[in-house]
């Protein structure tokens, strides 16, 4: 038994339902409680989706427990596939009806389906999760749909260049991206471009907008490129094993991972000339030489106004592919320290452990948000990539942040486009990571004036809600900074203003002082001196400086203790 | 647990019984309000990670720096033996109780998983406030899907906090179900004006402080879902003031004076002070009217609300009821709204979903009343549709309201009306 107060993810039918709503002619019968219908709204108002994820629910309820509930999964079962026709049926179970044990999977398969490929999905609620669910339910949908296509051991694997032979372009499958995961739409465009530049299709892209034929296409590719090793990566393997497709696994998240993405697909479909350059197999002229030409995010990152990103604090936690292309791109594309880097995929954790030990951190792997607020806290970062759920805590702690995977948000489905992958991935990535942050120049100009009286303390960038990196949480002992909302109630369902709740409690949490530890006070002359100290990086120097105190005794800080504390520390 | 309690068949409405799947939320749902209300406890449930899940989606982008709701998430430890179920209960229930000492009262909210494994939450109950030894309350309802739809988790919650409520026959005004703090204040200053001093609320704002009950008890229910709480209120000598519910002026009037009428205040001071609400009420409502009127509506099975408000927005607002859905139908408490609606007006009971949609889809109304799942699947067939959630979370009770509570339906319309992309 754990607690849980918010969740990162779903449980595993919930995974199961996002690779059925994310493709065409697929239905999904799900033998659940009245209630579990909850989870349409995850798709019609996160995604804003135009129609009802393509479910149907048992919906028991007590009254129905005392009597036949196998009977009611047939007649769902049958209803369903009368009404939808689906191309393919996945049977499965929430967590209450998995106790119960009507076994949905194995009634379907005792009933006249009219020759419909069914998938009886057996996802345990009790010990995994959404993703997994999504992984699962996507690696046995395709294995039901191929198993019959599978060769008998020991056929030679294809060879990835047979394209060359075969008097045709190279082609490869997308796999992985689906409904409710980050950005999976615009990703999937951005690389089908950027493949296409390179003279290579795009043969099936699953499961967002498959069909079950589709699927039954998968082994036609020359390979598999997994996006989204979350959903895809089981899938990948079982290809692999099964038909010999090769995979890139390189995820092109980043200026770096883009051009490794490139170099690894183009070298293994046989398109890299004997230079080492890559060619477009005579496909379109115009190819982008570089990725400097082809992204503004090098040039950008060392334009002189970057220079006040470096050595920026940024604290990151995600999915794992997200988690760790947001540490590659932030510590070599943007020279930002990284100090915190973790991830709620228990799957992946490996990768994330590898990524954080190259950056000297411990990756801290939990799906508990509290222990991430902590560490965020304790990390005292000027910039949170994160979910939804760090994103509420960076805005608690008063500093600026990002979204950068799931779980999501309806503001995180942007209307325009938006990608994180490839050049324009890039771009956007330089754009939504560095406008949270003050611009640089204002930043030097707020320390210039600050003792003009036109200068009023708490000063905002102009950027409205990116910039709370010097909210009135940052720094609460200052008696003019009090936050508006204190106490007041906010009508929950207006999601704007109650993003803003909470202010007042975490600071009360997280500005107690560590029981059993020294109480310290602040000197007239210390208080005075601190507030001398531009006020967004006041509320860093205080904690450096009570840190600084608490370490040696000292239970007043006065201006001297602060002066010792900035000269030890700036060591 | 209370369904239709079906004893009188009322003579106007049709009534259309329908079973399927069922769009609606469990009872887990209420903890998104009753925890507002309540800021001195803390509800947690006890089940799975998908209603960890449900509380969290239903509950939206309100994020708390630490809510006072949580789910202990069985896991498959727990269903393997259930004494150590009941170990990790008490565990767990310690470790949050140490971290939020503010908490004085602890509800254990059942669910679908916890109830099909028999984990007996009111002796896990017992045993904890036993273990606590008064610093802290605990108690249990259900609030499962199995048991409970959506709003029914007020009910089951109310009727757990009912033994603990002092005995008196003192005469006192109780108001039933969980109103916006403000609207409840304003009722208590109106019953003040029209004489009737010893008004109290349950749920009370704090969990610790709760209203007695006895003999001298009339009870007055703001929300249409506490069949059970009422019941059992009755049995401890309570009486219930048949009255419509507190929607719309001509409801919020009714209820009131209903009140009034039961402490046998004059006809007259009621009239005194309720007149100028009516008045000014009406005059809020007229331009949304404009907008409702003869537009034909069709309400979704949901909160349980629908009944009232169908008779609010037919008989103020001049909509044409298309049909009428309700989750269940209590007739007793139900009986004063049935006899509002126009005659012959189809009431729904229960939901087939695929085959209310193919209704909706045949009738093409003019609004949809209905939950987020089916929001926006019928704005993309062409169809307007008001979010019935808002309706539990809104400030809507009483004359004053009445104009902004037709506003919330107006608005899908009105902006139909303001868009323009051709």
């Amino acid at each position: 038994m754990e607690l849980s107060l918010w969740t990162y993810e779903g449980p595993p039918h919930v995974g199961a339902m996002r690779i059925a709503a994310s493709m065409e002619g697929v239905h999904y019968v799900l033998h659940a409680p009245q209630g579990d219908t909850y989870a349409d709204l995850l798709f019609t108002m996160i995604e804003r989706r135009d129609r009802r994820p393509p479910v149907t629910y048992t919906t028991f309820q007590a009254r129905d427990l005392g009597g036949d509930t196998a009977e009611l999964v047939q007649r769902t079962i049958a209803d369903a596939v009368q009404r939808f026709q689906p191309e393919a049926l996945l049977v499965g179970e929430s967590c209450t009806a998995e106790l119960i044990q009507d076994q949905p999977g194995a009634l379907a398969a005792g009933m006249d389906l009219g020759g419909i490929p069914m998938v009886s999905l057996d996802l345990p609620a009790y010990s995994k999760k959404e993703n997994w669910g999504a992984a699962e339910t996507f690696y046995q949908l395709v294995r039901t749909l191929l198993k019959a296509q599978v060769p008998p051991p020991g056929t030679p694997k294809p060879s990835p260049q047979r394209w060359q032979q075969e008097g045709r372009r190279p082609r490869v499958n997308l796999l992985g991206p689906t409904l409710l995961g980050f950005r999976c739409r615009d990703d999937v465009k951005e690389i089908t471009g950027l493949l296409q530049e390179h003279g290579i299709e795009v043969a099936v892209v699953a499961p967002l907008g498959a069909r079950p034929a589709d699927l039954v296409r998968l082994p036609e590719a020359d390979a598999n490129v997994c996006l989204y090793p979350e959903v895809a990566d089981s899938v990948c393997s079982w290809l692999e094993r099964s038909f010999g497709l090769p995979v890139v696994r390189t995820v092109p998240i980043g200026i770096s991972a883009t051009e490794a993405f490139l170099k690894e697909i183009t070298t293994l479909l046989g398109l890299t000339g004997a230079d080492g350059a890559v060619s477009n197999g005579g496909a379109a002229p115009g190819l982008p030489a570089t990725a400097a030409s082809a992204s503004r995010l090098p040039w950008y990152s060392r334009s002189v106004d970057s220079t006040y990103l470096t050595g920026k604090r940024v604290f990151i936690f995600g999915d794992a592919t997200h988690a760790v292309a947001a540490a590659r791109i932030a510590s070599k594309e943007l020279g930002f320290e990284v100090v915190g880097l973790g991830s709620y995929s228990r799957e992946q954790a490996r990768e994330v452990r590898a990524a954080a030990k190259e950056l000297g951190l411990e990756a801290l792997i939990t799906d508990d948000y509290l222990a991430v607020e902590k560490a965020m806290t304790e990390a005292a970062p000027e910039l949170v990539l994160g979910t939804q759920m760090e994103r509420h805590s960076a805005k608690r702690l008063g500093v600026p942040c990002a979204v950068i995977s799931t779980p999501l948000h309806v503001q995180d489905v942007p209307a325009r486009y938006a990608p994180q992958m490839g050049w324009e991935g890039a771009n956007v990535i330089f754009d939504s990571w560095v406008h949270p942050l003050m611009m640089g120049l204002e930043e030097h100009l707020i320390g210039m004036f600050r003792h003009d009286f036109e200068f009023v303390d708490g000063h905002r960038s102009h950027l409205g809600d990116g910039a709370p990196s010097m909210t009135p949480a940052a720094d609460p002992v200052h008696p003019g900074l009090k936050p508006e909302l204190v106490g007041t109630a906010v009508d929950p369902a207006a999601s704007t203003a109650s993003a803003s709740l909470g202010v007042a409690t975490a600071t009360a949490t997280l500005e107690a002082p560590a029981s059993g530890a020294i109480e310290i006070r602040w000197s007239p002359d210390g208080e005075a001196e601190l507030h001398k100290i531009p006020f967004f990086v006041r509320s860093k120097v205080r904690r450096n400086t009570e840190g600084f105190a608490r370490e040696r005794g000292i239970a007043l800080i006065d201006a001297e203790t602060l002066y010792d504390a900035k000269a030890h520390l700036s060591h | 647990m209370g369904v239709s309690v079906a004893d009188a068949a009322s003579a106007s409405p049709e009534l259309l019984k329908q079973s399927g799947q069922r769009e609606v939320f469990c009872g887990l749902t209420s903890i998104v309000w009753l925890h507002r209300r309540m800021p001195d406890a803390f509800f947690l449930v006890v089940g799975s990670r998908t209603c960890a899940h449900l509380v969290q989606s239903a509950a939206g982008v309100m994020i708390f720096a630490e809510p006072r709701f949580g789910t202990a998430i069985l896991g498959e430890r727990d269903l393997a033996g259930l004494a150590d179920a009941n170990e990790e209960l008490d565990r767990l229930v310690r470790d949050l109780l140490e971290r939020r000492p503010e908490i004085r009262t602890l509800f254990l909210v059942g669910s679908c998983p916890s109830e099909v494994i028999k984990l007996d939450l009111s002796r896990a109950a017992e045993r904890l406030t036993s273990q606590f030894n008064g610093r802290v309350r605990v108690l249990n309802y259900s609030g499962s899907g199995i048991e409970t739809t959506f709003t029914q988790g007020e009910d089951n919650a109310l009727l757990s906090l009912l033994p603990l409520m002092p005995s008196s026959n003192e005469n006192q005004l109780l108001i039933v179900g969980t109103l916006a703090d403000a609207v409840e204040d304003r009722f208590v200053s109106l019953f003040a004006k029209m004489g009737i001093e010893a008004v109290r609320s349950l749920p009370p704002r704090r969990s610790t402080e709760l209203p007695p009950v006895g003999k001298g008890t009339k009870v007055l229910l703001a929300q249409p879902f506490l069949s059970g709480t009422s019941r059992a209120l009755v049995s401890r000598g309570a009486e219930l003031i048949n009255a419509p519910y507190p929607f719309g002026v001509e409801g919020s009037r009714d209820w009131m004076a209903a009140a009034a009428a039961a402490f046998g205040v004059d006809p007259a001071r009621v009239a005194q002070v309720l007149d100028p609400l009516v008045e000014r009420g009406r005059r809020a409502l007229a331009p949304h009217r404009q907008v409702l009127e003869g537009k034909r509506l069709f309400l979704m099975p949901d909160s349980q609300m629908e009944i009232p408000l169908a008779r609010f927005l037919s008989r103020e607002c001049g909509m044409e009821l298309v049909e009428v859905g309700t989750p269940y139908l209590d007739r007793q408490l139900m009986a004063q709204e049935l006899a509002l609606l126009p005659s012959g007006t189809q009431v729904s009971e229960g939901q087939d979903v695929e085959r209310q949609l193919e209704r909706v889809r045949a009738a093409r109304p003019d609004l949809v009343v209905c939950g987020l799942g089916l929001a926006n699947p019928l704005e993309a067939e062409g169809i307007a549709t008001k979010w019935s959630i808002e309706l539990v979370f809104s400030p809507i009770h009483g004359c004053d309201q009445a104009g902004d509570l037709a506003e919330l339906f107006a608005r899908p319309l009105r902006r139909r009306q303001l868009l323009a992309f051709s």
